[in-house]
Formats: structure tokens, sequence, C-alpha cells
């Protein structure tokens, strides 16, 4: 062979081995997690630890309903919060927003990416929890469901945002020109045919603001309390549920870990394992919504 | 002949600087099939689309001089009213992924009909006007995708009917349909004619030279923009041109 | 007339609907300045060149700089990036410019779960990469609390991120390179190395910057596996905190805001200048593609 071949030869395998890296990752994640949550779904039982709503490490009780009620609440209230704004903001940059404008706003959104989730959770501390703790209502301490689902959904806005407006540009010229042709409104194209057209799209964007929503981790533990009680009304408006402090999945993996041992840590893991099938679900059916509809 | 349906008078268009189109006069007559023929790039579609005034959804676009329908001037009409009177057939079928229903419901919809028999008949009657009936009464609830190029087509004709314009633009209709789909779409061009004014662009002069009554023949000049170079019946166009350049150009492709 | 009424009506919807898009859009923009004006004049107040000098000195107020911090973060990125760019700019490779030559069956399997391993990995919380991080560096390969640790847990969130942006940027070559350089005889890691890594660079590049802020910016990660010492780093097994951990200390633990909005300050402001560098570089990008 010769020393061409040879390199050739070579750096096809070391390529590969790279490209399955991300794999091997994916697996030992995986077998990692499971291993050391395996003990605690052992002793405490599957139906204890997910449907358990009491979370005592000191009294050996580990049920982690409490922060799946948590985090799928402040999830809930980001998306609430969150789709509407960057619904509008897709809209706008995909289709009436003047070049200029554009030019201006697509990066603003960028950058919000791009800010450090612990400036967001800092920023909550300080400004948005004295806010919210001026609402009125029995044991309103600021910390809680509400500020954390503003945050977030500060958090989620730039991700649904630039996925829904490539998902409104990628509908084709044709259907914009077919609407139009018959005396459309530009407005009139848009809400029956551009956005239908651009349905998956769009909701598989909401999904995929849904993964990053339930994976936050440093922004919720700075505003949400951290307390780990069932959220309940403290007052006769069903609403006032977001005033009360919670607990995320995330939160309590990243709270408690380092100190953690035993049956406590293997909890935590299955708290890991809990979170991780749930991102998996969810991740998967916004690849499934994706890949689901394409026009030529 | 009556009173002319479309009249452009003097009418150029630009592309920013780029003239696409210089100073165009021609009387559309109503209730004919009027054909626009021309090597490609010469500004036949770009005209067409004049008329309902699609070029405006290029930004930089600007226009010069007068285009009357009935009589008035279309540039101070509400757009949304024009595109009512003026239907529009394009190059690439392009039904809604919708249903058939919905795809030729849209238009009255949007105009204010919601009732539902009134739906279902102008439904009706314009799937029929446009040959399709027959072939998808059965379902009109199937996806418009699913349909055969030539169908799409046809959907998109019955589509435009609807809103019972008085004029059809189409753009190369047939171009992206095999022959026998296009053969159907020149015989459902040739029935519409009582009813309709259609104006009709195409590269293709046999069917320009089968389906129309009048043709204007466009042809770029040095600068690029397109210019009229003789309209008059399409028989006279083919058989006697007057214009030494419209004879070569239908010898051509003739030969 | 009854039709010019309903067309009244429809404008009209029209321009509420457009003013409520334009609020929507503006609601957005005005968050993105509320939010960086705010840390940033809030924070900027109370920098000065001592800050970037001095390290925290521990106490409950929060006094000092942030000096070791920043060793740390430079510490971290740079041992992170060694590990991750590699393997990432590696796999986006061999996923463009080998994986559809593969004939092997068992070889195009691992190519499907290599495909599948990056889009699953891009969509973990960075939560669970703490936590394994915790479990197979800190813990059972006796790293502890270090910046080795926390590097390695570090370079499994930015791996995808290096592969996707490698991929894209490759796919963006177009092909008479690759034609034109195989048919002179090259073998097709000459190709690579030669003619299509040189002209994908400044994308691969902008997928390096975007991870640098990534790196930069997480704290989740970093919290379960870097330890939160505040001294400056002596060795890759040293504890350490970054910058974007310290914030949290600070606020969580120290209550010390005023430090904590500073230290947020200059991480905003670092941020923004990775986001111009890598506008630049692919704003440069699109306009030679024309």
């Amino acid at each position: 062979m010769t020393r061409k071949l040879i390199t050739e030869t070579v750096m096809k395998y070391v390529l590969l081995v790279s490209a399955l890296a991300s794999m091997t990752i994916v697996l030992m994640i995986g077998v990692f997690t499971l291993k050391e949550g395996l003990p605690a779904f052992r002793e405490l039982g599957l139906d204890d630890l997910l449907f358990g709503r009491t979370w005592r490490p000191g009294e050996g009780q580990f049920g982690v309903l409490s922060m799946i009620v948590g985090s799928g609440l402040v999830t809930i209230g980001a998306v609430a919060i969150g789709v509407p704004l960057a619904l509008g903001a897709a809209i706008f940059l995909a289709e009436i927003a003047p070049k200029k404008i554009q030019g201006f706003v697509r990066p603003s959104i960028q950058l919000l990416a791009g800010i450090p989730s612990v400036v967001y959770g800092l920023f909550g501390m300080v400004v948005l929890v004295p806010l919210v703790r001026k609402i009125p209502a029995p044991g309103n301490a600021g910390y809680g469901l509400l500020a954390a689902s503003l945050v977030l959904a500060v958090m989620v806005l730039p991700t649904i945002a630039s996925v829904s407006e490539y998902a409104i540009r990628s509908v084709p010229k044709s259907f914009r020109e077919g609407a139009l042709a018959v005396g459309s409104t530009k407005w009139e194209t848009i809400t029956r045919v551009i956005m239908p057209a651009a349905r998956s799209g769009i909701v598989s964007a909401i999904v995929l603001g849904l993964g990053r929503a339930l994976g936050e981790t440093i922004a919720m533990i700075m505003v949400i309390g951290n307390s780990v009680i069932m959220p309940t009304p403290s007052t006769a408006n069903p609403l006032s549920l977001f005033l009360s402090r919670a607990r995320t999945l995330t939160g309590n993996i990243a709270v408690e870990i380092n100190y953690a041992t035993g049956i406590h840590e293997d909890a935590l893991f299955a708290t890991g394992v809990v979170l991780f099938v749930l991102i998996m679900l969810v991740n998967s059916s916004a690849r499934f919504l994706i890949s689901s509809k394409r026009w030529d | 002949m009556n009173e002319p349906r479309i009249k452009s008078i003097d009418y150029s268009l630009y592309y920013g600087e780029f003239q696409a189109l210089r100073n165009i006069t021609v009387d559309i007559p109503r209730n004919r099939i009027t054909a626009i023929i021309g090597p490609s790039g010469c500004g036949k579609s770009t005209f067409l689309r004049s008329f309902n005034r699609m070029n405006e959804l290029i930004p930089s676009v600007r226009t010069e001089g007068r285009v009357l329908l009935d009589g008035e001037n279309i540039f101070e009409q509400e757009v949304v009213n024009l595109r009512k009177k003026i239907g529009m057939v394009f190059q690439r079928p392009n039904p809604f992924p919708k249903s058939i229903f919905d795809n030729v419901a849209y238009g009255p919809r949007i105009h204010g009909r919601k009732d539902k028999s009134n739906l279902a008949r102008i439904v009706e009657t314009s799937l029929k006007s446009s040959a399709l009936w027959e072939e998808v009464k059965d379902d009109l609830g199937r996806s418009a995708l699913s349909l055969s190029g030539g169908q799409q087509q046809r959907l998109c004709i019955a589509r435009a009917l609807a809103v019972e314009p008085e004029v059809i633009l189409m753009d190369e209709p047939a171009s992206a349909l095999d022959p026998v789909a296009t053969l159907r779409i020149e015989e459902l061009i040739t029935t519409l004619k009582e009813n309709y004014t259609i104006v009709i662009v195409t590269h293709n002069m046999q069917q320009a030279a089968r389906v129309s009554d009048y043709t204007a023949f466009l042809l770029t000049d040095e600068a690029r923009a397109g210019n009229l170079v003789e309209f008059g019946p399409t028989k006279e166009i083919f058989t006697t041109p007057k214009d030494k350049r419209t004879e070569d150009y239908i010898s051509g492709r003739f030969g | 007339m009854r039709f010019m009424y309903t067309l009244r009506a429809r404008k009209a919807q029209q321009s509420i609907a457009y003013g409520v898009l334009w609020l929507m859009a503006g609601i957005s923009v005005a968050i993105m300045l509320l939010v960086v004006g705010y840390v940033v004049i809030e924070g900027f107040g109370k920098i000065s060149l001592d800050f970037f000098t001095t390290s925290p000195r521990g106490g409950l107020s929060g006094e000092g700089g942030i000096y070791s911090t920043i060793v740390t973060t430079v510490l971290l990125v740079v041992v992170t990036m060694f590990i991750a760019t590699p393997l990432g700019v590696c796999a986006g490779i061999f996923l463009v410019e080998y994986a559809d030559y593969v004939k092997n069956k068992a070889v195009a399997f691992l190519v499907g779960l290599a495909r599948f391993g990056v889009e699953t990995l891009a969509g973990v919380p960075s939560i669970i990469f703490g936590l394994f991080g915790y479990a197979l560096f800190v813990t059972a390969m006796g790293l502890g609390f270090s910046v080795l640790a926390a590097a390695m847990a570090g370079a499994c969130l930015v791996i995808p991120v290096v592969i996707r942006t490698t991929e894209e940027s490759l796919k963006t070559v177009p092909d008479s390179f690759r034609e034109g350089s195989l048919a002179l005889g090259a073998s097709r890691w000459e190709t690579v190395r030669k003619v299509i890594l040189p002209s994908a660079l400044p994308g691969v590049t902008t997928g390096l910057i975007l991870s640098v802020g990534r790196i930069v910016s997480e704290t989740a990660i970093f919290y379960v596996t870097l330890g939160g010492s505040y001294r400056t780093p002596n060795s890759l097994l040293s504890s350490g905190r970054t910058m974007a951990l310290h914030v949290f200390y600070l606020a969580m633990e120290t209550r010390a805001f005023d430090k904590a909005m500073a230290t947020g300050a200059v991480l905003v402001a670092l941020i923004v200048i990775l986001n111009l560098i890598v506008n630049t570089i692919s704003g440069r990008l699109s306009s030679e593609m024309k």
C-alpha cells in the first residue's frame, strides 16, 4: 500500500470514530443515569417515586410528583406568555416587516437567545420578583411560578420565533400568489393560507420551546423558590396557583446532587431519568412533526 | 368590435433602474381569447401580471402610463376588488394544501359568502365550468394535493371562476403539464370565452394559434425592455404578419 | 353597498392585526433592551479596573473582583474546546463527506446511529450533562470537582453544536470543488484537507465561537462538576468557578446583588461581542455567496 492510501484509510476510521462519539455519549448518559437511578426505582417502586407527593430525603420519602407538576406548570406558563409574542414576532419578520426593521428586530431576538440563563435568573430576582411580590395574596413572596414563567417565556421566545419564522418563510410563494390573485388581503392570505400551510413547522417550534423550557435549570432555581410543595391556589382565583412556590425536576437535581449519598443520590438520578424521558418524548414528537410535512 | 375590456395606454414598467416594458399600448377585446407571445425574457408574463397588479409583490417595481379595465384606471382601484374582477391561473398549478371544496370555496368565503348551500352551489358550478366536476364530485373533501397535475390546474381554474371574475389571466397554464392534460386545458379555455375575457401567455406558438382569437407579439429592444411589435387577429399575425420581426419569429419557430 | 362595507371591515381587520404584530415585535425588542440595558447600566456602574484584577475574597459581602473567575472561564473554555473541536469537526466531516459512500451494511447502520446520536444529544438538557459528568468524571473516574471533569461534561454540551455547524458549512461548498479535486487524482482526504476545509473554514469557525459562547454562559453543568472554589486554579484538577457560576453564587449565597450584576454585565458584554463576531463572519459569508 502506498502512503497515500494508508493515510486515506487511517483518516477514514479516525473520522468514523469521531462521528460515533456523540452516539457513545448518548449511550453512556443513558447507561449511567439508568444504572444510578435504577436502585431508587427498585427500592421505592415506580409508583411511589412518580406519584409520591412528598420529597423528604431525611425521612426516606422520594416522591417527585410535585416537581413534575412544578416543571409542567412553569412550562405551560412560559408557553402561554411566550408563544403569542414569538409567533407575532415571527409573522412580523416573515411577512410584513420592512427590510430595515427586520435588520434590527431579528438580531435583537437572536441576542435574547445568547444571554446566559444565570443573567436571566439574576434579572428575575432583582426586577421581576419584587414586582410579583406587589400582587396582594396570602403568602406571596414574589418567588414562584409566575416569576419563573415570565423569565422562561423570554428564554424560549427566540427559539420559537426563529423556527416559526423559518417555517413561515418555507411556505411556497405560489400559495401566496394564489390567495392574492382571488382578491385576499395580505392579512387574509396570512391567516387562511400561509399559517395553515406552516402549521406543522410552527407546532414543532412550540414543542421545541417546550423541550427548552423543561430543561432549564439555573434561572429556575433562582426565581421559583425551590420549595418542594404541591403548587396550590392561595385565593379563590385559580390563577393564584402561579403565585405558589415550586421546584422543577432540573432544580431538584442541581440543588441536592452535590451532597446527596446512598438512596438519596439514587433518587436524584431517578429524577434525571424522569426528566430525560419527558424531554425525549417532547423532542421526538417535534422531530416527527418536522419530518411529516414538506412542500415541493 | 365592441368596446375593449382592457386597454393599456403607453404603459411602462421598471424593476428598480431596469426598464422591463416600454410604452405598450394595446386593446384587449371583450369575450375573446388574446394570446401574448414572444421569446423568453421579453416581458410577456410581467405584462400579464400588470393587469391584476401582481407585480406589486416585488417592492422595487414602478410603473408609468395607464391600464384601463372597462374604462377605469386599475391603479386607482382597490387592489382587492380588482383581483376579484380579474382572476389568474399560474404557470405551475398552485392549489392550497386544503380539500378540493375548500380550495374552490376559498375566494367566495373571503369575499363574505358564509352560507353553506350557497357555497356548495358555487363550488359545483365552478367545478363544472372547469370540467373537473365529474372526476371529483364523489369526494370533495379529498386533499387537492392528491390530484394529478392537470386536475390541479383545472382546480385552480375553478378556484379563479368561483369569485365570478370578468377577466381570466393565464400565465403559461399548460407548460407544466403533459400533452393530454394540455389538450384538455386548451379545450376548457375555448369553452370559457363565451363568458369571460381571457388573456393567455404562452411560449408555445401552436397553442396560441389553436386557442386564441387575437395575438400580441412582444420583443425586447436594444435596452432589453419589452416592446409590443404587433397586435391583431391571430390568423393575420400567423399568416400575413405586417412586421418583419413577427414573420422572422413565427417562421423561425415553425421552420 | 354591502361588498364595500365588508371590504372596509376586512381592511380594518388587517390594520388592527398589523398593529398587534408590530406591537409583539416591539415588545420582543423592548424586552431585549430592558434586560441588556438594565444589566449593563446597573452593572457597569460598579466596575473599576480593580474589579478585573483582584480575586473574590470569599466573604459573605462578596468582596473582591472577578480575576480568578476570568482565569477559570478562559481555562475551562480552552480545555473544553480542545476536547470538542477535533471530535466535532471530524464527526461533521465524516457525516458530510464520507457517510454517503459507506458500502458496508454494519458501518451504514453505525452512521445512522451516529446521526441519531447528534440529534438526541442536541436536545439533552444541560443538567443531565451535569448529572452524567458528576457520576462519571467527578466520581467514577475520580477527577473530583475539577476543571478537567467540568470541561469533559461541557464538551458533551457543545459537540453537537460543532458537528451541526461543521456539517452545514461543508454542505455549502459546491460539489464542483470536490469533483475538480478528485478528478486530478487527489484522494478523498486530500480533497477534504486541501480544498473543502479551507473554503468551509469561516462557517466552522462560527460554530466554534458559538460553542465558546455556550460554555461561557453555561452554569448548571458547572454548578455540579466544577466545585465552585473562588481561588485561581493552578492545575486542571483544581476546583473553580466561572464568571457565570460566580454570578450564581453571589446572587444565591452571598446575596451580593450589585457584584452579581457587575459580573453579569461583563458576561453580557462578552456575549454581545461573540454575537457580533459571528454575525460579521456569516454576513461576509452570505455576501460572498452572492
